[in-house]
């Protein structure tokens, strides 16, 4: 059994052996030895992370450095455009794109004969022929961390290093120092909006859960990341595991439950496998389970696996997929919190705003509340994604700008293309144009843009995107993953994807658009849950921002983008040499011309596949 | 394409998922983490190993049936001994994440949810991967390969041949 002394015991051992790593935060002194930290994040993970971790200890004991040297796994760094990510403290130098047959010279190198291998060093950290360290890149100065505040620092397979940077100690106030109305009213207080994307107030939802009495209460973790383009779940829960087990520990006191639920995807298997061993360590320590530290508080966690149904990160859908079923919304009559599982009163929330709750607890409501605006307190998960220069996972206090964050930290636009729009929200979301990106960022304002936060999905467009197509993307998803209870999603994301995929192939009438915007309205306002109500946002969004490209493809057959096969045409400009490989190769063989002289592309046989301008060697074949 | 599924060659596997139901009698929600199960030992969701659930869970068939046909990740068909996942979240689509699905399904020639008849390779739809770094990416089995070009396709699959 495990007492609190027990708990300060661990954090006082463990964080001797971390002095290096958070050197960087605090520089009190200086330290012997080095600590390497490597990325065991999803994407630094798929790009064998562990591959170089191995060799580099191999090579490190090889040295003979084994003694001075620490290498360890950490989760999510955040950048994994430039993964995989290596971090050496205590001078905290940032190396990317590390690969296998770079080990031997950071290790012959920096860590024998501290020299920086400066091809290896982040490109953003070099100024002026320094090296920053990680602390000083932009990337992260901007950057407020309480749901990642562990990610990257602490292994995430250690429960002493999570404890060393007071984890539990939250659980370990509320269950010795409050009660259950305490918490309720210190949540409420914080005003933590629900991070899974509709913002609902979670000390609200808890304090309804907590007042209906019951025989039984459970507390549900939405770990059913579905949004395409959102990893921040996944990251949390691979890097600090424990952060989100501490949560619902801390919500089960509060409530009343001993019963918790994680359901989570079985597309991550990482993730589920790292949550399987926290679990045990936290049950083995006493933190979990019957009696924690002592008390006669008893809470337990159980993993239960989704099957690829995007529905189901739906509140309700999610219950009926726990108790066995197809995973299809409900009528809502009641709240969950008053009948969820098994209609008892279930409190289900998502990842992220789990990972908040001990962090408030332990630092306070004023302190949360200091940051971000008033509105939506606190921070928020980013995946940034798509055509931007940093493709990574940010956590930034609410009300920063959507340019600051793209711009600033995100790094721009890649390959001098210019910015067309950003999404948010997933396929619940929309699009949002660059006149709006001086908008601060928090839940009301990217509503009024026609836009939602979602569970922080944000996907960079440029100017080589259509809308019109990225509007059919995501009706495509929708009609894929629409459960078919209710009839205005089934039948209206189809229509809606019929006539967007009619618009992209060039075959468009006026009456389209019209259809379309009337069909928003009906699905909107008919659904049944959260999928259909919001299904229509994508298009709602880019025919209000981006009409002049629906128009394009409607009445001029164009696609501004050029990225709608159907409507392009190629055609072969004066720079043509006349070689003949175009002719050569083309499989319709509609291109005609003389050789040395200029060629012409039969535009009525041209099947647009495109080969022609592939295999040009002065790139005389454009594209409009 | 039709897959015969042998009773008496999976005996062992059908006796293991026995085991698991009898081990997790009375369990509430159970239907989901059997199927689960079926479909790591069986590799797919054969009717044979539906009505054997049904029997052992009390839970009539069509009742399974629909669970099963609900959720994407379960299959009534068998998997390839390599399962390929090209991503198709927004990150990877807007890094022509397509055209790489295109590439794979004509140089296996099936198309997504189906398996060649050598049950070497299947291909499944995909969302979102959490790997929005590489994109586009695409998994082959386990192995994951990101940052693709639609002419890396072929090679990559060749080493699985």
């Amino acid at each position: 059994m495990t007492t609190i002394q027990d708990l300060n015991a661990i954090k006082e051992r463990t964080l001797k052996t971390m002095e290096l790593r958070l050197q960087n935060k605090d520089k009190k002194k200086d330290l012997e030895g080095k600590h390497v930290l490597i990325c065991g994040g999803p994407g630094c993970h798929s790009a064998n992370a562990e591959d170089i971790k191995v060799a580099l200890e191999e090579k490190i004991k090889e040295k003979g450095l084994d003694k001075e040297v620490k290498v360890s796994l950490a989760g999510c760094f955040g950048l994994c455009e430039t993964g995989p990510n290596i971090e050496i403290y205590p001078e905290g130098i940032f190396y990317c794109h590390v690969g296998v047959e770079d080990v031997d010279e950071i290790v012959e190198k920096h860590l024998l004969n501290g020299e920086i291998v400066e091809r290896l060093v982040f490109e953003d950290a070099l100024e002026d022929g320094k090296v920053k360290p990680v602390s000083e890149i932009t990337f992260y100065k901007k950057q407020e961390k309480i749901a990642l505040r562990n990610c990257g620092i602490i292994d995430y397979v250690n429960i002493d290093e999570y404890i060393a940077l007071d984890g539990y100690q939250a659980l370990s106030k509320v269950v010795t120092e409050m009660t259950q109305q305490d918490v309720i009213d210190t949540m409420k207080e914080a005003n933590l909006r629900g991070r899974g994307g509709a913002g609902f107030p979670a000390g609200r939802k808890w304090e309804t859960a907590y007042k209906y009495h019951a025989d039984q209460k459970y507390v549900i973790c939405n770990a059913d990341e579905g949004d395409p383009g959102a990893f921040m779940d996944r990251s949390i829960l691979e890097g600090d595991p424990h952060s989100v087990l501490e949560a619902m520990a801390i919500c089960g006191y509060a409530i009343g439950s001993n019963q918790g639920f994680i359901y989570i995807r079985a597309e991550y298997p990482i993730a589920v496998r790292r949550l399987e061993i926290a679990i045990k360590q936290a049950k083995e320590k006493g933190l979990l389970g019957k009696n924690i530290l002592g008390t006669d508080f008893s809470f337990d966690i159980e993993i239960r696996l989704g099957a690829g149904a995007f529905v189901c990160g739906e509140g309700t859908a999610l219950m009926e997929s726990i108790e066995g079923k197809r995973g299809m919304p409900r009528t809502k009559i009641h709240r969950t919190s008053h009948k969820g599982l098994w209609q008892k009163p279930t409190i289900i929330n998502n990842v992220e705003t789990f990972a908040n709750v001990p962090a408030i607890i332990q630092k306070g409501v004023e302190w949360f509340k200091s940051i971000g605006t008033e509105d939506s307190p606190g921070t928020k998960v980013f995946a940034l994604g798509g055509k931007i220069a940093n493709t990574g996972l940010v956590e930034i206090p609410m009300g920063l700008t959507l340019r600051e964050i793209i711009f600033d930290i995100g790094g721009g636009i890649p390959n001098g293309k210019k910015f067309k729009a950003v999404q948010t929200g997933g396929p619940s979301g929309g699009c949002i144009p660059e006149e709006h990106l001086d908008t601060p960022v928090d839940f009301g304002s990217l509503g009024k843009l026609g836009s939602i936060m979602g569970s922080g999905g944000m996907i960079v467009l440029d100017e080589d995107d259509c809308m019109v197509d990225i509007a059919r993307f995501f009706l495509d998803f929708t009609v894929d993953e629409s459960c078919g209870k209710c009839v205005p999603c089934r039948e209206g994301t189809k229509r809606m994807l019929e006539i967007l995929e009619k618009i992209t192939e060039g075959k468009g009438t006026p009456e389209d658009l019209d259809t379309l915007e009337s069909l928003s309205e009906t699905i909107t306002q008919g659904s049944l849950c959260g999928l259909g109500q919001t299904a229509a946002n994508p298009v709602v969004s880019t025919m209000k921002y981006f009409r002049d490209e629906y128009e394009a493809h409607v009445y001029d057959k164009k696609c501004p983008a050029g990225s709608c096969q159907a409507l392009l045409q190629y055609f072969i400009t004066d720079d043509c040499i006349g070689c003949t490989k175009c002719a050569k190769n083309c499989p319709v063989s509609c291109i005609d011309g003389k050789v040395k002289q200029r060629h012409v592309i039969d535009q009525d046989e041209c099947i647009k596949c495109g080969n022609c301008m592939e295999v040009c060697p002065v790139g005389a074949v454009i594209k409009k | 394409m039709e897959f015969v599924f042998d009773l008496e060659q999976n005996k062992d596997k059908i006796k293991e998922l026995k085991f698991f139901m009898r081990e997790n009698r009375g369990k509430k929600g159970l239907l989901m983490a059997t199927l689960h199960e079926a479909q790591n030992l069986f590799g797919y969701l054969p009717i044979e190993v539906q009505r054997i659930i049904s029997q052992e869970l009390r839970i009539s068939l069509s009742e399974i049936y629909g669970v099963a046909t609900f959720y994407s990740h379960f299959s009534l068909v068998p998997k390839g001994e390599y399962d390929i996942g090209v991503c198709l979240g927004t990150a990877c689509y807007v890094k022509q994440a397509q055209q790489i699905l295109d590439k794979v399904e004509e140089v296996l020639g099936i198309s997504v949810g189906q398996t060649t008849p050598d049950r070497k390779f299947s291909i499944s739809a995909t969302r979102c991967l959490g790997a929005c770094g590489l994109a586009p990416v695409m998994m082959v089995g386990e192995d994951v390969y990101g940052r693709l070009k639609e002419d890396d396709v072929e090679e990559i699959l060749n080493k699985y041949r």
